[in-house]
């Protein structure tokens, strides 16, 4: 019988296999922060150890840097001590590390790809949940604790259970004005947040086909919100296009070798998944959450649910909660929900692609006057190229703040925070009670929605707004 | 990791239940970069109360802590097993531990000693008659003792076969795998050139 592309990559990688043992696991990447290294540095020194492989290891500071005054000392003395203790054991170590300032820094999971390191049938591992994302390229990426990060550090291996496969089928194509983002928050809805626990998820089909790496970044990015150990797309054209001349990609005679093994990285057509979950594209519609998991979604255009019409005695308790949390009332119009501040950023939503989304809604209109809005990129590269384009001067233009690079509000680890109460549309991927500040509310929503909701201070998408009105041309004398 | 054998401590008697890693250690001592210094943040909001069991000058040296049912539950904290072992703490015994904690325990070196209830409760009573008395717990032999003469508790414990082995040999999860570093070696040989680079 074949194998599923999760199969392949894992079973290319398992360094040593024994009855009754998990498998361990060669790791090809590991990426670092400032926030869940710094004990298992302190692990390897107190053993009088040695990173293994620092030659595949990178480390960046973006958790908890600020995203204004990046060129000036970090003023919360906390997380100052937390980038310092990254910065010496980078330097003791010999771990290449991109510290606030240096033009590669920004947000781990977009720094990856963004340097061409993130390549298909890799093994990825991070101390962060969010390094599924990495899995867009047909890599086994996941999230990691800090014990682990140690272990990899020393050994450059990881044991681990052999998880099961489950593939996800995404048939149709997305209708226009519906992004990758409402899928992925449709299908969390549809399975709820532990559906995927326990499986390596393959997203395939007509409609992810149809994705760019970057939206297919945001799929799999939000794998691990419905439980699941890792997501990943088999790689295409689409995959070697994006990787090929960046920076750390392979170069002439390797490109093509890599390139022909790339190749066979899809899953067998007499492979078997353990489960399969197939969904319709077509009838997809802009999606955003009311409650306080990422499971908690409704179309844009439906209702705030009534936590008595949920079947599981369970989610009712939950939705009556999160209501409660929410300060939302069951049957509200979701259109109708006004909103203090709108963030566009994360690893789910802080690309390139993500900003033009938000740019081109906002050209030639103006956040509504009780509305906030903030404008983090990815990453320097993504700034820098955003400037270029002209994007910021279309953001500050509609009066939203244009920052710096890093993790920024979606976890609020860094200044930028939700107030007790405020309510925001955030392109991030959790929703969790206080997780952009404490007693802050969040709705996870796609760019297109961000912005549109920023325009008329109400969750909306870019259908709802009145069409822009072009000044009229002065004629040249 | 030092390997464990057998110790012999003070036991300090903590008659609760349900002890989560957040009352282990709160969340605000969570900010150190260093994997010790965290004997501050253990039991902290109930350190306020000068009639806890950990602020009475008996206990001072305590290394066993006999703690009541589902201890450890909760955050994944891993900080939770080394605030325990900053303070002083080699043995935690309880008649129920939380999976994540129990894992934590052992991959940090610290034993969680599973035994029946009435057996915490009787170790509790020879404390209570016996303010600084000592357990002495056997891993090879995974029994325990406290007390002498015809009123000595002595019972077995439980902990898993895998554990068990890593903790007599001193072997953390790093030192397993490094004895494997010949099938890492040889992994590492066949890797493909194309493979990338950070440095």
């Amino acid at each position: 019988m074949g194998k599923t592309l999760a199969e392949k990559i894992w079973d290319e990688h398992v360094v040593r296999s024994a009855e009754g043992e998990p498998d361990l696991l060669f790791i090809d990447l590991h990426l670092i922060h400032e926030v869940t290294s710094p004990q298992a540095f302190e692990g390897l020194r107190l053993a009088g150890r040695t990173v293994r492989r620092p030659d595949l290891t990178l480390a960046t500071e973006d958790h908890n840097v600020p995203t204004l005054d990046w060129d000036k000392p970090i003023a919360d003395p906390v997380s100052r001590t937390q980038v310092d203790a990254l910065r010496a054991n980078a330097a003791e170590f010999g771990v290449r590390l991109h510290s606030l300032g240096d033009v590669e820094q920004g947000i781990v999971h977009i720094i990856g790809p963004q340097l061409g390191l993130t390549q298909p049938g890799m093994t990825i591992v991070c101390g962060d949940s969010h390094t599924s994302t990495h899995g867009a390229f047909g890599a086994i990426a996941f999230g990691i604790g800090t014990s682990e990060v140690e272990h990899v550090l020393a050994t450059q291996t990881l044991m681990q259970a052999k998880p099961k496969t489950m593939a996800v089928t995404v048939n149709g194509s997305l209708p226009p004005g519906v992004t990758a983002k409402d899928l992925v928050l449709s299908l969390i809805a549809h399975t709820g947040t532990g559906g995927g626990q326990g499986y390596i998820v393959e997203y395939r089909g007509e409609a992810i086909e149809e994705l760019s790496m970057e939206a297919r970044m945001t799929i799999c990015n939000m794998s691990i919100e419905w439980g699941a150990k890792a997501g990943l797309i088999a790689p295409d054209q689409v995959t070697f296009d994006y990787v090929e001349g960046r920076p750390e990609a392979p170069k002439g005679a390797e490109w093509d070798a890599a390139v022909e093994h790339w190749r066979t990285l899809v899953t067998d057509e007499d492979a078997q998944y353990d489960k399969e979950i197939v969904l319709d594209a077509s009838t997809m519609t802009p999606f955003v959450t009311w409650g306080t998991n990422p499971g908690q979604g409704v179309p844009l255009g439906g209702v705030v649910p009534d936590p008595g019409d949920l079947e599981d005695a369970g989610d009712v308790v939950a939705a009556e909660r999160a209501l409660e949390y929410m300060g939302l009332a069951a049957g509200t119009p979701m259109r109708e929900i006004a909103v203090d501040t709108v963030f566009v950023g994360s690893c789910t939503n802080g690309r390139i692609e993500d900003l033009r989304a938000a740019a081109e809604v906002l050209k030639g209109r103006h956040v509504a006057r009780d509305t906030r809005l903030l404008v983090v990129p990815g990453s320097v590269r993504v700034r820098l190229q955003a400037e270029d384009e002209g994007l910021d001067v279309v953001f500050k233009d509609a009066g939203g703040e244009w920052r710096g690079a890093g993790c920024s509000m979606c976890l609020g680890m860094n200044p930028d925070q939700l107030e007790p109460g405020e309510r925001s549309a955030s392109t991030s991927n959790r929703n969790f009670e206080g997780r952009q500040g404490k007693g802050g509310r969040t709705h996870l929503v796609s760019p297109l929605v961000a912005a549109a909701t920023a325009v008329r201070g109400t969750l909306s998408s870019p259908a709802d707004l009145s069409p822009v009105v072009e000044p009229l041309e002065t004629p040249e004398a | 990791m030092d390997r464990f054998s057998t110790h012999t401590g003070v036991a300090m008697p903590l008659r609760r239940s349900n002890v989560d890693t957040d009352q282990i250690i709160p969340a605000v001592y969570l900010k150190r970069v260093t994997r010790s210094g965290f004997e501050d943040g253990l039991f902290a909001a109930w350190r306020n109360d000068p009639s806890f069991v950990l602020n009475r000058p008996e206990y001072a040296e305590a290394s066993v802590l006999v703690a009541g049912p589902d201890f450890g539950t909760g955050s994944s904290r891993e900080h939770a097993v080394w605030a325990l072992q900053n303070h002083g703490f080699r043995v935690v015994i309880s008649s129920r531990f939380a999976d994540i904690f129990r894992s934590n325990a052992g991959k940090a070196g610290l034993l969680a000693a599973q035994v029946d209830e009435k057996v915490v409760q009787r170790i509790w009573d020879h404390l209570d008659e016996h303010p600084g008395a000592t357990v002495t717990v056997d891993l090879e032999s995974r029994t325990l003792r406290a007390g002498d003469g015809p009123d000595a508790i002595e019972d077995s414990f439980d902990i898993d076969d895998y554990t068990r082995w890593r903790l007599l040999e001193g072997l953390d999860d790093v030192g397993i795998t490094l004895s494997h570093a010949d099938d890492i070696d040889a992994f590492e040989a066949r890797r493909p050139s194309w493979k990338p680079a950070t440095l």
